[in-house]
């Protein structure tokens, strides 16, 4: 059914002069299938294709899309991913469609969130759904332990994390696959110092803060709180969350509805959600998700801000998260029905008020990666913390490079007299 | 002088296709590597700075080349002879004249070669699985301690030659055996009436006049192993601590993930001169042998 749906919108692709172009990245494509047909009688004359890219070949996809001249109208886009596309020219700027928009109101946005479509003082995308990751974790194994709360500083974690953890039995305090840079992000943000120094130039992660943030985070393995395995290996995480080989696990809000399909429903009461805890008290979290922006080169601007509009009306980012579990980014839409109710959701609701962005350069997919790759060396006991943050600022600074040249020549040519 | 004008118009079809086909982007791939082409210059042409040898002197320091062109010499090194071992012992298996049910096992060996190598990773992936794969399952019925094939950096490497190795013996295998029945009976007779045993006569007749068909398979084989890359990509994505990435994976991370085209294209022709120098060496050393 799907498939005759398919290859009849790829029909009427070249026919029908409304038709909009629209690409989504992962799971959101066949959640917004259910979301279109309303749209579509909302605006009888603008018909919508979809191209659901896969996460893996998104970015690489992106580009080439660009680099050939084929982009679409409007995408789907990781705010990670925002700042290389606005860099190379890509991007539509909003703010003038925002400023006259009776739908989107940018104080209704989680301030940080709304940052990381502002690149340079212009706005280049509108927040669609929001991410972060804080910790998923076993309050009847806890109170087992004698902890009645989940943590709320690193001091109490790394206590709760030494008491559940038996790995002679197998069983750990929490899951961190070595191949996945996000968790030692979030712990990274949550310290005072900036991960990149200078306007952007060179890599900080010699500060002190990294370095206690890398120590932790090496620490939760060398104590054997944390399996040293990447998420190939770690298979089933759920189910093994269910059966308790972990305590904690440090991951995103995709995980709620995640954990409700795969375990049974009498395993509801022995989890819940917590925001995550910092160097001294509660801390910051990455603030992610997934932006919708318009192509400069689009040929349907007024029809994907249309859409765009349609899809940040509270009421359907309801929905949305009923279909999918994708949180909203606006905090009237968390008034709505199901959204409210859900305890899980709340210590989300609570992070997002807390979240701080990763820097805006285009090179920090790039770096982010390197940290990671040098990061997993650490843990695997190659490198010592200091070792293997000089490494890290070493392959930043060798990324940055073209970076700092075209810093160094816009200045020249603005302080150059005419 | 005419004969010769109508040799190059009887050329010219062919070296026009060559020259625009191959000549220019090989060029225009040399003088991209000479460049610090990427995103940035994609954008706006003006932001594109002309570095010379740039690339390749940041290549020769940069310790992931390195480690991406040892693993790549070590696939090659280790895989090559066993993959023509494996290919000439089922060639001769074959070509026996004991073998029975010889067209079934001909094509059931060159199956794996016409297999789509995603879909057999897939497959192999599974075979490798260290708590529920079948290789384990096998070793720790034969009392060998499970290994845990692809999350141990020294053992991803060996995994991914066998699976290469399972995957690509069949071409060769037909070749070998392709020169095999060229081999004339009547010295395999003449050598039978001096008394000659199998192993002699594998020895002095077989090897010596397979030769020529052995050493182009060996180049082609060693060219073809050289450029490793789908079988790490499918199978453990250049991992684990980045102990299978390739020199031709390095290639792609640099160029399609990043967009750095200029330094990929330096990786490029690196990769190329080793090639080129190892394959010379190869027809140097069997022409030195023939000699003797």
């Amino acid at each position: 059914m799907l498939l005759i749906h398919a290859s009849l919108m790829a029909c009427s692709q070249h026919s029908d002069p409304d038709t909009l172009t629209f690409w989504t990245v992962g799971r959101e494509g066949e959640a917004i299938t259910q979301l279109l047909p309303q749209f579509e009688r909302e605006n009888p004359a603008i018909h919508v294709t979809l191209q659901q890219l896969p996460l893996s070949a998104a970015h690489q996809k992106l580009l080439t899309a660009f680099a050939g001249d084929s982009t679409p109208d409007m995408t789907q886009l990781g705010n990670t991913w925002l700042p290389e596309l606005v860099a190379v020219g890509a991007l539509e700027p909003l703010q003038t469609r925002v400023a006259n928009s009776k739908t989107i109101q940018p104080n209704d946005y989680f301030p940080s969130i709304w940052s990381t479509n502002v690149y340079e003082g212009a706005l280049y995308g509108v927040p669609w759904y929001v991410d972060t990751r804080l910790l998923f974790y076993r309050n009847d194994l806890l109170k087992a332990a004698g902890f009645d709360a989940p943590p709320r500083d690193w001091a109490q974690w790394r206590r709760m994390l030494a008491a559940l953890s038996h790995p002679e039995q197998g069983q750990y305090g929490i899951l961190l696959p070595t191949n996945e840079y996000d968790q030692l992000t979030s712990l990274a943000l949550q310290q005072p110092d900036p991960l990149l120094r200078d306007g952007g130039r060179y890599g900080n992660f010699e500060s002190a803060g990294f370095k206690r943030a890398l120590t932790f985070y090496v620490d939760t393995f060398r104590l054997h709180q944390a399996p040293p395995i990447t998420n190939v290996e770690a298979g089933n995480p759920w189910v093994e969350f269910g059966r308790g080989v972990y305590s904690f696990y440090f991951s995103g809000p995709w995980n709620i509805s995640e954990f409700r399909t795969r375990l049974p429903a009498s395993a509801e009461d022995t989890w819940n959600t917590a925001p995550l805890p910092g160097p001294d008290g509660p801390g910051a979290a990455i603030a992610g998700g997934s932006s919708l922006v318009v192509f400069r080169r689009a040929k349907h601007k007024d029809a994907a801000w249309k859409l765009i509009e349609y899809l940040s009306r509270p009421d359907v980012q309801g929905r949305f998260y009923d279909l999918l579990g994708d949180m909203p980014p606006r905090r009237s839409s968390w008034n709505e029905a199901s959204l409210r109710s859900d305890t899980k959701a709340q210590a989300f609701r609570d992070q997002l008020e807390h979240v701080k962005p990763t820097p805006p350069v285009p090179e920090w997919e790039q770096i982010v990666n390197q940290m990671q790759l040098v990061a997993a060396q650490a843990v695997a006991g190659d490198l010592t913390i200091d070792q293997a943050t000089a490494e890290i600022d070493r392959r930043a600074d060798r990324i940055l490079e073209k970076r700092r040249w075209m810093l160094d020549r816009a200045q020249h040519a603005s302080s150059a007299p005419p | 002088m005419n004969g010769q004008r109508a040799a190059w118009v009887f050329l010219a079809p062919a070296a026009i296709v060559l020259g625009v086909f191959f000549l220019l982007p090989v060029i225009g791939a040399f003088v991209l590597s000479l460049t610090d082409y990427d995103l940035y210059a994609l954008a706006d042409i003006h932001n594109l700075r002309f570095v010379a040898l740039g690339n390749y002197w940041a290549l020769l320091q940069r310790p992931l080349f390195w480690s991406a062109l040892g693993h790549t010499v070590y696939f090659v090194a280790v895989g090559v002879p066993l993959s023509m071992l494996v290919s000439l012992g089922t060639a001769l298996l074959l070509h026996s004249p004991m073998a029975r049910f010889k067209p079934f096992f001909r094509t059931a060996l060159f199956a794996p070669v016409v297999t789509t190598v995603v879909a057999v990773a897939v497959v192999w992936r599974y075979l490798f699985n260290t708590k529920y794969g079948l290789i384990n399952y096998a070793l720790e019925w034969t009392g060998i301690h499970p290994v845990d094939w692809l999350g141990d950096p020294h053992w991803a490497m060996p995994a991914i030659i066998l699976f290469a190795i399972w995957k690509n013996f069949g071409y060769n295998m037909i070749i070998l055996l392709a020169g095999l029945q060229a081999i004339p009976t009547e010295l395999y007779e003449a050598a039978r009436i001096d008394g000659a045993s199998a192993w002699r006569q594998f020895r002095h007749i077989t090897l010596p006049m397979l030769a020529p068909t052995l050493l182009m398979v060996g180049i082609l084989t060693v060219s073809g192993y050289f450029q490793l890359f789908a079988e790490p990509y499918v199978i453990t994505e250049g991992g684990p601590l980045q102990s299978t990435v390739s020199v031709l994976y390095l290639m792609y991370d640099e160029g399609f993930t990043w967009w750095s085209l200029g330094s990929a294209s330096a990786i490029a022709f690196l990769l190329f001169l080793t090639m080129f120098v190892v394959t010379a060496c190869m027809l140097r050393m069997e022409r030195r042998e023939a000699k003797v």
